[in-house]
């Protein structure tokens, strides 16, 4: 009978592999092989064709005395500062301005959101015009020659100001959601009870209600920081003098200028167990303050 | 379905300086287009012209005449193509043995899926490229297109949206004698075409936006995808900013029409996949 029962439960196992096959054998081959593969090769002096030999934990003894690599994840994190929140509490804002309009709402809803289905270097060839130096718009108004990029104090805000520009749009969606996801009641009852003025309203009823959407605001945008490379890149290069250079450039320029595959695997994991750990942290930081 | 009239709770105030603002933010992009259609000289006058006068298209010509970006073009079309077409296809294929079939290690296999969105992509380029290099596939449409097909986001997606559908509808095909791929595409996907779209104009923006990849693995110009080739353009063209910026609002342009034609789709793909992947 049981046996019965589990033939019949799994009378469709062919099928299922049959439809499972495609999709697992792309995860297999380019996700999890590679993940397996970079831990491995962070033990080796391998080159960037992946020829080398296990070296056992050198290349991570060479990592924590690597100044380049140190300065590398400070500037991340500099970037982090200057994007993560600021990003979430324009977004915010500019959810909450579009939500006090009568009209033209998505018209203007548009305007914000366009910049982020572009491609970053179409942002990144916009922005280096509109801030040139000698002939860029914004210079021009400020009546400055401000060498954005390309000097210490700038370069990193300008970068996260071009970031928040292109971004903002995807945030402020997901805002838009959330608001419109509290109940107007909620506002009502809130006004019965004397809560009427706008930041009160804000503090006690919208805030603490929108603050799922928000959480995971923070957390896809503090993942996707970490990785930033493309702005970087096409914007500083890294410079002036590697004073920008992030934990994604320093593993491509190992990786792919030096051509220290096996070093740059090594970076690779650190990056990967520093996003693995942030996660962590803030999903278990936000459950508990969401549930407070 | 009667749709309630809107109570719109806004101000006047509100309007305007929502408007305002928003000016204010697509201003770069506005003088992007002014730099494009200006007079070469005119581009860096100070005072600068607020519009183009006159307007001309030297720079958008020149542009398309004289660099790949046609190729740049079809690259990134082809691409994209097939990156969406793969990938929605093996997702809800695999969505749909996850959700409605029985076989053993189900469970496993699917943790193991949703694992996958803990690791950063970013992270395993190094492996992703000397696998690409030991067969060949540096610098070609295979080695560009094929590590860009794994999207976990889509099969769980897919998954999430198959768990809704009523079990008796699956059941009637079944004593009807439907096989399993029938249901799926005779049922199942007609009946979700909705997110179907939803994550195939969401997949296309994303592959066809995508840098780092495409970036590494590419190297010769006239194989690059669009986001790739206009950055060459600045090392040709130095100050020629107005050629600079016709390349920039060219690239721009397909997915610019693309948003403004699918604005709702777009918008529903990005909630739906930024929803998942927290």
């Amino acid at each position: 009978m049981e046996t019965r029962i589990k033939r019949r439960r799994y009378q469709h196992w062919k099928t299922a592999l049959l439809l499972l096959l495609p999709f697992t054998v792309v995860y297999v081959l380019f996700l999890l092989y590679p993940t397996g593969r970079v831990l491995y090769l962070s033990f080796t002096d391998s080159d960037i064709a992946g020829v080398g030999n296990f070296i056992g934990g050198d290349n991570y003894i060479k990592l924590i005395g690597d100044k380049l690599f140190w300065a590398s994840l400070w500037h991340t994190i500099y970037f982090i500062l200057l994007t993560v929140v600021p990003n979430t509490a324009v977004g915010l804002l500019i959810a909450m301005l579009l939500d006090k309009m009568k009209r033209f709402r998505s018209f203007a809803q548009v305007l914000f959101f366009l910049p982020y289905i572009l491609p970053v270097s179409v942002v990144t060839q916009i922005w280096l015009w509109v801030l040139n130096t000698n002939y860029g718009i914004y210079n021009f108004l400020l009546q400055n020659h401000i060498n954005w990029f390309k000097s210490v104090p700038t370069a990193m805000p300008a970068v996260a100001l071009v970031t928040i520009w292109w971004t903002v749009g995807f945030n402020v969606l997901l805002f838009i959601a959330g608001l419109k996801a509290i109940p107007r009641e909620m506002y009502e009852a809130a006004a019965l009870d004397g809560v009427d003025k706008g930041f009160r309203v804000f503090r006690y009823i919208t805030w603490p209600l929108l603050w799922p959407v928000t959480s995971l605001v923070l957390l896809l945008q503090l993942i996707a920081q970490w990785q930033i490379f493309n702005q970087v890149y096409l914007l500083t290069n890294g410079g002036p003098f590697n004073k920008t250079i992030v934990v994604l450039q320093y593993m491509y320029v190992q990786a792919f200028q030096n051509g220290h595959g096996g070093y740059a695997s090594t970076i690779s994991i650190a990056l990967f167990v520093i996003i693995l750990i942030t996660s962590l942290i803030q999903l278990k930081f936000l459950s508990l303050k969401g549930n407070s | 379905m009667k749709k309630k009239p809107q109570i719109q709770s806004g101000s006047v105030f509100g309007t305007i300086l929502g408007i305002a603002l928003g000016i204010l933010w697509i201003f770069p992009f506005y003088w992007a287009m002014n730099t494009a259609m200006s007079v070469d000289t005119d581009t860096i006058k100070i005072p600068p012209n607020w519009f183009p006068m006159p307007m001309i298209f030297d720079s958008f010509k020149y542009v398309l005449d004289n660099t790949p970006i046609v190729q740049w073009y079809i690259n990134s079309v082809y691409t994209s193509l097939i990156v969406v077409v793969v990938v929605l296809f093996i997702t809800m294929a695999g969505a749909y043995a996850l959700s409605q079939l029985e076989f053993p290690f189900k469970k496993t296999i699917f943790i193991i899926f949703l694992a996958g969105f803990m690791i950063p992509g970013a992270t395993n380029i190094v492996p992703l490229f000397m696998m690409m290099n030991q067969v060949n596939m540096v610098n070609t449409n295979w080695g560009l297109i094929l590590p860009q097909l794994v999207s976990p986001i889509a099969l769980i997606i897919y998954k999430q949206f198959f768990d809704q559908m009523p079990q008796e509808l699956t059941d009637a095909a079944r004593i009807d004698g439907a096989g399993e791929i029938r249901i799926l595409f005779r049922i199942f996907l007609p009946l979700n075409w909705g997110i179907t779209w939803a994550l195939a104009i969401v997949l296309f923006i994303w592959t066809w936006n995508n840098f780092f990849w495409p970036f590494i693995v590419i190297n010769s110009t006239p194989k690059m995808t669009i986001p790739v080739g206009i950055t060459q353009v600045n090392s040709w063209y130095g100050i020629a900013y107005g050629r600079i910026m016709a390349s920039a609002v060219l690239a721009a342009l397909p997915m610019a029409l693309i948003y403004i034609i699918f604005q709702k789709k777009v918008s529903e793909g990005v909630a739906m996949t930024a929803g998942i992947k927290g």
